[in-house]
């Protein structure tokens, strides 16, 4: 970020290296085959050029072999790149095991990020180094989308879902976090830093964080206040319990079933008989005029307490 | 015939009648050209416009020029004007409409006056625009995305009826064209015999016929839910803004090669006259623009890799994306081999399909990094794909445009334009465009992304030099306004076959007559038969 006249983005995360070779393989294949073509251009329109007023081209028969040629290369290469892109694809959107929860609310105009472990930042992201962070996104208006290019990563951030992303910071320093789908008047403005950091001074920061308790405390106090134990609690027969909740697979009440993810819980808090866990009734009403998205990521992030941590995660 | 007697005798479209009235009535398909050339010339500078103060504002990191309520309404007005009023009826409205019936040896098109309708038609979709333009103007960007869009307090409404009403332009003269292309031909003109204009042409118009309408739905279904609350995309009152996406898309894709078949057609036009040699593999061009027409409704969901759409959906669309390459390289080849043992010479149209060439080159290549689904992620809304569609749009449209526009402009006038100011303009055209799109693949690489109003100050250099070639390229568009107008009073007479070029068309004289032939021609040969004998 220093130099006046950058080229090329800093590589600041693990998969950053792979997106690159990739885009440099592509541009190999690019700048070979326009060589190709301007060569042939040039070569031909110079060495064919017109003698005299009269002269027209020769009659060239058609060539089957060179158009089965000019077909199959590129092909092939062109298959070449969609597996390497899709793979690296699927990597990109499946976070690993062992992640650090960092839930994001996109709106106009400001990005507003809270951590799993406690505190909430505007337009800042403090990340250790070397750990994945997993991204929960959702927005409070319009899409936005979650841009950090020194990470190669982006995502839109849609409103009424829950998106994922993840990264793992390789390099410490502070790098540009922008909104790249335009969301109004100040799309431009709606730009922070992440700033990756290393462990030992991560926790140091959230140490000394400003920030009121956790996440999933403020998520325990509106437990209480909505009164959502009054039906939730273990043993009660209205609704169902919520201890041990997330990544379980749920019978619903048509016979399908559903793996409990924070989409999933969101959806039941805001359109409880949406999907309808088996052997309940619908008497739950909706919580839409109550709750927020953050009031909804706080809820989430206590429920998951509740969840005993081992190797439940379901990792695809 | 002398040129005193050219002077005196109505006998060609243009001296027949001079009458407004005449021109506001015309089922001449040429004269609807005409109408056509000069409404489409009226928008590309409005278009370019907006432009010029988009690019003045950038060259500052701050947002110090416009507030970013203007800027935002620049790059969208910027967006619609230039995609739906220019770029999308650009060669097929005047340059298809201007030659195909000439180009199949017919009097006219299948349906004159539904050709005059689709202009007004046109006309009145631009007013609507236009009033949006100055009743307030419209921030959404010309994709219109939901919920913003849904949300916005700005002149979408208006915008979006705009647009809706020049949908039906575009498929009536889609219908017109496949109906035109079924049953006028001349005696003779099989479809292996028909010029590549023309196959470029009939596979424009089937996917003006079937991709509008999802536009046209998409677009309504915005308007009831701003006018009567329908939650059909807004999240808030149930709907879902990913729909939008696909039907947007699923129109807009195939319209980006709306944008560019014709101008392929030209291309083929343009290179077999002026190396006076048959195309190289007359059937895979043929048949790659009808590749292109197919394939092309099928590769909507890579505009849509960060949406939060499904990774297996998006490994299809990523696979078709690619696919979708090969017709497009076969074409490039088949221009390159046809220079093949050519006989070259380099008029103005020449350079423009030279620089073609060039453009399109880059600006097809340059989609292999956005059809790869990793590397879409990165560059994805950034300024990449801005300098990846206008070498496309720009680089490749309105190059061929220009270079159709100089070729047949002795057909359209019967007047040869000043060649050396059109070398020059050529030259000022290609080396401005260059200098403002190819730094934004570089930005966008970065990080930079698009629709920013202000952005970070290490960006800066490379926007300045963007802006520069900005100003270089608006020189080479206007040049070009000035010396055909003054060719019309001062031009060399061309006669009726300035490049002895083949084709129906250069065997009618310049400017032709109102029904085109005198007599209805006869087709012997397969196209582009040179050399082309000279005729009296």
């Amino acid at each position: 970020m220093d130099s006046d006249l950058p080229l090329f983005p800093p590589q600041a995360s693990t998969l950053a290296p792979d997106v690159d070779a990739l885009f440099f393989f592509i541009a190999t294949v690019v700048v070979v085959f326009a060589a190709l073509v301007f060569t042939l251009v040039i070569v031909f329109a110079v060495r064919y050029r017109r003698r005299s007023a009269g002269a027209s081209g020769a009659a060239v028969q058609p060539n089957y072999w060179l158009e089965a040629a000019w077909i199959g290369i590129p092909l092939a290469l062109c298959l070449v790149m969609f597996a390497w892109g899709a793979r690296l694809y699927f990597r990109q959107v499946r976070p690993p095991a062992d992640v650090l929860d960092v839930y994001v609310l996109g709106r106009q105009w400001m990005w507003k990020l809270q951590h799993g472990e406690g505190p909430s930042e505007i337009n800042e992201l403090h990340v250790p180094v070397g750990r994945p962070v997993r991204l929960t996104m959702t927005s409070q208006d319009v899409i936005h989308s979650f841009f950090v290019p020194a990470f190669r990563l982006k995502m839109d951030v849609v409103p009424g879902r829950y998106v994922n992303a993840w990264f793992q910071g390789t390099r410490t320093g502070q790098y540009h976090l922008f909104c790249a789908e335009y969301c109004g008047t100040k799309h431009s403005g709606m730009i922070g830093r992440v700033i990756v950091m290393e462990p030992a001074d991560y926790e140091r920061w959230l140490a000394g964080g400003t920030s009121g308790p956790g996440l999933a405390a403020a998520g325990e106090r509106l437990f209480q206040s909505l009164g959502c134990a009054t039906c939730h609690a273990e043993g009660q027969s209205r609704g169902p319990t919520l201890a041990n909740l997330f990544g379980r697979s749920i019978t619903l009440r048509d016979g399908s079933t559903v793996v409990a993810d924070e989409a999933y819980v969101r959806e039941s808090i805001l359109d409880p008989a949406a999907r309808l866990v088996a052997g309940f009734e619908p008497v739950m009403p909706s919580y839409r005029a109550q709750v927020n998205e953050e009031d909804l990521i706080k809820l989430v992030a206590y429920l998951k307490t509740l969840t005993a941590p081992p190797e439940t995660r379901s990792v695809k | 015939m002398t040129d005193a007697a050219h002077a005196l005798r109505p006998d060609n479209y243009l001296n027949v009648d001079y009458r407004p009235r005449s021109w506001l009535l015309t089922t001449d398909h040429k004269r609807i050209g005409i109408l056509y050339l000069l409404s489409l010339t009226f928008f590309f500078f409005v278009g370019g416009a907006f432009a010029v103060l988009m690019r003045l504002e950038l060259l500052t990191p701050q947002g110090d020029l416009v507030q970013p309520e203007t800027y935002n309404k620049l790059f969208t007005m910027h967006g619609i004007v230039m995609v739906f009023f220019f770029l999308v009826p650009s060669i097929p409205a005047v340059f298809g409409n201007f030659l195909l019936p000439l180009m199949i040896g017919a009097r006219d098109v299948a349906f004159p006056r539904l050709n005059l309708a689709s202009w007004y038609i046109f006309m009145l979709g631009g007013l609507f625009t236009l009033g949006s333009v100055i009743t307030g103007g419209v921030d959404t960007g010309w994709t219109f995305y939901t919920p913003l869009s849904s949300l916005s307090g700005t002149q979408v409404t208006t915008a979006a009826t705009g647009i809706f009403i020049m949908g039906f332009s575009s498929i009536l003269t889609g219908i017109n064209f496949i109906v035109t292309t079924h049953k006028m031909r001349a005696p003779g003109l099989t479809w292996m015999r028909l010029p590549l204009f023309v196959w470029s042409l009939y596979a424009t118009a089937i996917i003006l016929v079937l991709g509008t309408p999802a536009l046209t739905m998409a677009l309504t279904l915005v308007g009831l839910e701003r006018i009567f609350g329908i939650g059909i995309f807004n999240p808030a009152m149930g709907g879902d803004p990913l729909l939008f996406q696909h039907l947007f898309w699923f129109y807009s894709h195939p319209a980006v090669y709306v944008m560019i078949l014709p101008g392929m057609g030209v291309e083929s036009e343009l290179i077999t006259c002026f190396a006076r040699r048959r195309p190289f593999g007359y059937s895979f061009i043929a048949g790659a623009s009808l590749a292109i027409a197919v394939l092309g409704f099928l590769v909507w969901g890579h505009h849509m890799f960060v949406s939060g759409q499904s990774a297996y959906a998006g490994m299809i669309f990523s696979l078709l994306s690619f696919l979708v390459a090969i017709p497009s390289g076969v074409k490039v080849f088949a221009w390159a081999g046809t220079l093949f043992r050519g006989a070259i010479s380099y008029e103005t149209p020449m350079l423009y399909a030279f620089g073609f060439i060039g453009l399109f080159t880059i600006g097809g290549l340059t989609g292999l990094f956005l059809a790869s689904m990793a590397v879409d992620v990165h560059v994805h809304d950034t300024y990449f794909v801005v300098a990846h569609f206008h070498y496309i749009m720009v680089g490749g449209m309105v190059m061929a445009y220009l270079g159709a526009m100089h070729f047949w402009w002795p057909k359209m006038t019967g007047r040869l334009y000043p060649e050396g100011w059109a070398r020059l303009s050529a030259l000022i055209v290609f080396i401005g465009f260059n200098l403002t799109f190819f730094p934004q693949f570089v930005l966008g690489y970065l990080g930079m992304p698009r629709r920013y109003h202000a952005y970070p100050a290490e960006f800066q250099v490379l926007h300045v030099l963007s802006s520069a070639g900005a100003s270089i390229l608006g020189v080479g568009y206007l040049l070009p306004l000035v010396y055909f107008l003054w060719s019309l009073k001062y031009g060399k007479r061309a006669g009726a076959n300035p490049w002895n070029a083949a084709g129906l068309e250069w065997q009618t004289p310049s400017p032709p007559p109102p029904h085109n032939f005198t007599e209805t021609p006869v087709v012997t040969e397969e196209p582009y038969g040179y050399p082309v004998e000279q005729r009296g």
